[in-house]
């Protein structure tokens, strides 16, 4: 009779599991997905906002062209890029959606080179477009060596680490080496996924960062928070001006300061002018439906992201991003009472 | 019959059957027999639903790439330029470079299980090669990004250095690569192959044996001339069914190999297989042809693994087992 | 004559020296066998054992940057999928192994879905998980529980209903007939006598069948997709072991690296543990008979 008693306990198991929904049941939840750039974050951010309201929301970071695609196809309530959606994705949408800026973050360009732990490897923008074109293949290259005469770099290969999927930070990425080089934008171009002519492809930001950590001779990019909470050394990069600047938030901020920001809020910020501004910063968008498909959800979206964008913003310093400038945030209040459902907006305030 | 025995029967057991009861019994009957045909035949509408469902979604790629789909080598979705060669290449070499290192080693076990171990140890090891069967893809991939690919770091460049004016051992050592996945899939594919091998070793009759034996042959010239050749139909299943396994695997492979689609010449450069590519992006497409070419890469994997399944139940289904050896 | 003699004895010393050196190749190709799986557990155990606590087990994860927290509702929601499978599933599967075992021996459909039966434990479960997006992601315009339970399912149909045509056809035909003798109608004897008397061997073969879906990990990316918290009801995104081993092994914290080697210790317990049930209640069946 072993098995009989042992079908009662497979049995009871599942009827207990399957009656533990009901416990949570009541609560609100809603679903993203989208970047990982913005991963950090975000994920304080849902952390600290379900302790103060009880809305759960569920993020997860499968990518910012995953994230247009499952708004798109509607099987998320909001989707989240570092890309700002094309016209044509647009276009596909069934009703109107809205970019809203959520925080400003930096692209660092992160090494592993065996008896250089430090950050401050120097580089230009001709010199990372090629490396990241496979053109410069081994740390001691004469070009590295020449931007770096202090440092003692290894006779090792370059191993260029990126994102296997599609991704904002790569598209940041592009559009800045597309703005500084030309054979990159004739040859790769922009993109969240390129055609990319050499490296090892890992997923999300978390991916690139531990591929980057865990083999010696690697080079890659990822969101400075990455960097940052990883201990990556991080590469000085040549601004427009001329200037060897570190991946910092203020740098970012100095870089959003300097473009004039569009009423749709899709803007590219790379490569600004500045003595202090880092050249690859971008913000980061949560993509909105303006007419919201659902009333309650709709309602506590965007009352989150009312939330976001102002006591939000005092999360950012601390993981490494730049908060939103004054002038976005003022504006961003306007496009937020914009949101409705059959008409009536979902904000009253 | 005597009238006792029947009269003892019919106290026994009700009345015999009225003609609602026999109606009844065929309305249940037929019930049952309708309701476990009918699942049966969801099976088969499983196996419909598999093709329809991937040949539709896909149809947007065929029509758009055609057959240059599968020998184009660019995969570049900034451009939408989808060639699937690269792919398709990781795929087939890194399944048969798991076969290359799970073949004679599943042999080597089977042989050893069926001819040469005692019935104790041969249950510990069949016991070990099942849990090896049940340990999950994804935990193989983690004890291979934490285990295996340092372990194939530091040792390639020893191999590089031996033998690196041969292209097959020269490049960066990334650690993430082709012959990562390749071991990490001859792990994977090792039990199923194992014990398919055995069970065709086990279907030998043991009058072949011996036969064999009676000719003064060593065990070793037994196994190779009265054993291995009799049944080599099943030991082909297996590899084949191996080769099927090793080409569908997802996230082992997702996790190791690297996942660059370009087509290389060395064992160490990265590289990308159809399913890890699906596993990648198939969340993130962003437009709809860009989908449709991720589903027509999966209808390909479909079609070749059934295509092999098909094949190798064919050759398993020939496998005698009359006068096979006692488990 | 010696001479003779001579070769002849060389010969046998090579031909016994060769039995010698290919039995312990067998025997190497065993320990080479051996070693990745030591490796494995041994590595699941030093890396994983070490982070199991009561809070790994109760808590729910933490956000990025934050240590602690654990994986309780993905070890939670492993058993909603996994159940939910096995609901959807076993009663599709048994009833079709039972066709096969009873009715459908020889006809056509019995051999066709017998044949697409194995055919189909060969597909590759991403490929499943496409097939799953489509037809229950999309049309529900949503992630959840119950797409990656209908791709679960999608796996243990064929494998559930060869298990159950085994464990019938292995019954003694007997029984059957003494059923029938009694006037019993068909339906019955199968499902009063026959299941009855295989009950053992069908629960090995659902076991056995739910031991492999809880390690699938591919199928779940696209379906039941990941959650942070509780799952809101099994219409929406759930938390699995499996994909969230994954995404903390590719992640590059310290915390959520070590978080993986734990939540991989448990899955693998879990799967050994239902093996373990599925092999035991193979064996009472003797045990009862006798």
């Amino acid at each position: 009779m072993a098995s009989r008693s042992l079908g009662i306990a497979f049995l009871v198991t599942l009827l207990l599991a399957l009656s533990l929904p009901i416990a949570s049941a009541q609560t609100v939840q809603l679903t993203g997905a989208g970047a990982s750039f913005p991963y950090p974050i975000y994920s304080k951010w849902f952390d600290e906002y379900y302790r103060e309201t009880g809305v759960q929301i569920n993020y997860q970071s499968i990518g910012s062209g995953g994230g247009v695609r499952q708004l798109l196809s509607r099987t998320v309530d909001f989707g989240a890029s570092d890309a700002p959606m094309t016209d044509e994705e647009l276009a596909q949408a069934e009703r109107p959606i809205v970019h809203i800026p959520t925080v400003i973050g930096a692209v660092s360009v992160v090494y592993n080179i065996p008896g250089v732990p430090q950050s401050g490897l120097k580089l230009t923008p001709e010199v990372l477009a090629d490396i990241f074109l496979g053109e410069i293949t081994r740390w001691n290259d004469p070009r590295i060596q020449a931007l770096n005469p202090d440092l003692n770099l290894p006779n090792t290969h370059i191993i260029v680490a990126r994102r296997a999927d599609a991704s904002g930070t790569t598209y940041t990425f592009s559009d800045y080496l597309s703005a500084v080089s030309e054979k990159w934008a004739q040859r790769v171009g922009v993109g969240r996924s390129l055609n990319w002519p050499t490296g090892l492809g890992a997923r999300g930001n978390e991916g690139v960062a531990g591929l980057v950590r865990q083999t010696p001779g690697a080079i890659g990019y990822v969101e400075q928070a990455y960097a940052e909470q990883n201990n990556l050394a991080q590469a000085a990069l040549q601004n427009k001006d001329g200037y060897f600047v570190l991946p910092s938030l203020e740098g970012a901020s100095l870089t959003a300061a300097g473009v004039e920001m569009p009423p749709d809020y899709r803007v590219s910020i790379v490569n600004g002018s500045g003595k202090d501004a880092y050249p690859i910063a971008t913000f980061t968008w949560l993509l909105v439906y303006q007419d919201a498909w659902d009333h309650e959800k709709g309602k506590h979206l965007a009352e989150f992201l009312w939330w976001a964008i102002h006591d939000g913003q005092r999360f950012a310093p601390e993981l490494n991003y730049a908060p939103l400038p004054d002038a976005v945030v003022k504006s961003l209040e306007e496009t937020l009472a914009g949101l409705v459902y059959n008409g009536q907006p979902l904000l009253n305030r | 019959m005597t009238s006792h025995a029947a009269t003892e029967k019919s106290r026994s057991r009700p009345a015999p059957p009225s003609p609602q009861d026999i109606r009844r019994k065929h309305v249940g009957d037929a019930l049952f027999r309708g309701i476990t045909a009918l699942a049966a035949a969801s099976v088969l509408a499983l196996a419909a639903i598999y093709v329809v469902q991937m040949a539709l979604n896909s149809w947007e790629a065929v029509r758009h790439f055609g057959w240059s789909f599968v020998v184009g080598t660019t995969w570049d979705p900034v451009f939408e330029e989808f060639g699937a060669l690269p792919v398709i290449w990781g795929t087939v070499i890194s399944s048969l470079l798991a076969l290359l290192i799970a073949v004679p080693i599943s042999l080597g076990v089977s042989i050893y299980l069926t001819e040469i171990a005692g019935r104790r140890i041969r249950r510990i090891i069949e016991f070990l090669i099942e849990i090896l069967a049940s340990i999950p893809s994804v935990v193989y991939g983690l004890w291979g990004i934490f285990v295996l690919v340092p372990l194939v770091r530091s040792i390639q460049p020893h191999l590089t250095s031996w033998f690196g004016f041969l292209p097959l051992f020269q490049g960066p050592p990334f650690g993430y690569g082709m012959l990562t996945a390749g071991i990490i899939l001859a792990i994977m594919i090792l039990p199923i192959m194992t014990s398919l091998t055995r069970e065709a070793l086990h279907a030998v009759p043991n009058h072949q044996r011996e036969a064999s034996l009676a000719l003064a042959s060593t065990r070793w010239e037994m196994i190779r001339h009265a054993v291995l050749p009799y049944n080599k139909s099943g030991i082909i299943a297996a590899i084949v069914l191996g080769l099927g396994r090793a080409l569908g695997e997802t996230m082992a492979v997702t996790m190791v190999i690297g996942n660059q689609p370009t087509i290389s010449t060395s064992l160490f450069m990265p590289a990308q297989t159809i399913a890890s590519l699906i596993a990648n992006e198939f969340a993130e497409a962003s437009s709809s042809l860009y989908l449709s070419v991720l589903i027509e890469l999966g209808l390909l994997l479909f079609g070749i693994t059934l295509l092999l399944n098909v094949g190798a139940r064919l050759l398993v289904n020939r496998i005698s087992h009359a006068g096979g050896r006692r488990r | 004559m010696s001479k003779t003699n001579h070769s002849a004895a060389r010969s046998r010393k090579r031909r016994q020296l060769a039995d010698r050196l290919m039995s312990g190749l067998t025997m190497v190709c065993v320990a080479i066998s051996v070693i990745p799986l030591v490796s494995i557990l041994g590595y699941l155990i030093y890396k994983g054992a070490g982070a199991i606590n009561w809070d790994f087990l109760t808590k729910l994860p933490a956000p990025v940057g934050a240590s602690g927290g654990g994986m309780a509702n993905s070890i939670v929601g492993t058993g909603i999928v996994v159940g939910l499978a096995v609901l959807i599933g076993v009663p599709i599967g048994v009833l079709a192994g039972v066709y096969l075992a009873e009715y459908g021996r020889q006809s056509r459909l019995g051999r066709s879905v017998r044949f697409f039966a194995d055919v189909m434990q060969g597909i590759p479960s991403i490929v499943v998980g496409i097939v799953a997006y489509t037809l229950v992601v999309l049309p529900m315009q949503r992630f959840s529980a119950i797409a990656g339970a209908v791709a679960l399912a999608m796996i243990l149909i064929p494998f559930v209903c060869r298990t159950t045509e085994e464990a019938l056809a292995a019954t003694p035909h007997d029984l059957r007939e003494a059923g029938l003798a009694l006037g019993q109608p068909q339906w019955r004897v199968t499902l009063g006598i026959v299941m009855r008397a295989a009950r053992n061997a069908l629960v090995t073969g659902i076991m056995l069948a739910a031991a492999r879906i809880s390690g699938e990990t591919a199928p779940l990316l696209f379906t039941a997709l990941n959650n942070r918290f509780w799952h809101s009801g099994i219409d929406q995104p759930i938390s699995t072991l499996t994909v969230q081993v994954y995404t903390y092994a590719i992640a590059p914290f310290d915390d959520w690296n070590a978080q993986a080697w734990s939540g991989a210790l448990v899955l693998i317990a879990i799967i050994f543990v239902l093996n373990v049930v599925a092999r035991t209640a193979a064996r009472s069946k003797y045990v009862e008979r006798s």
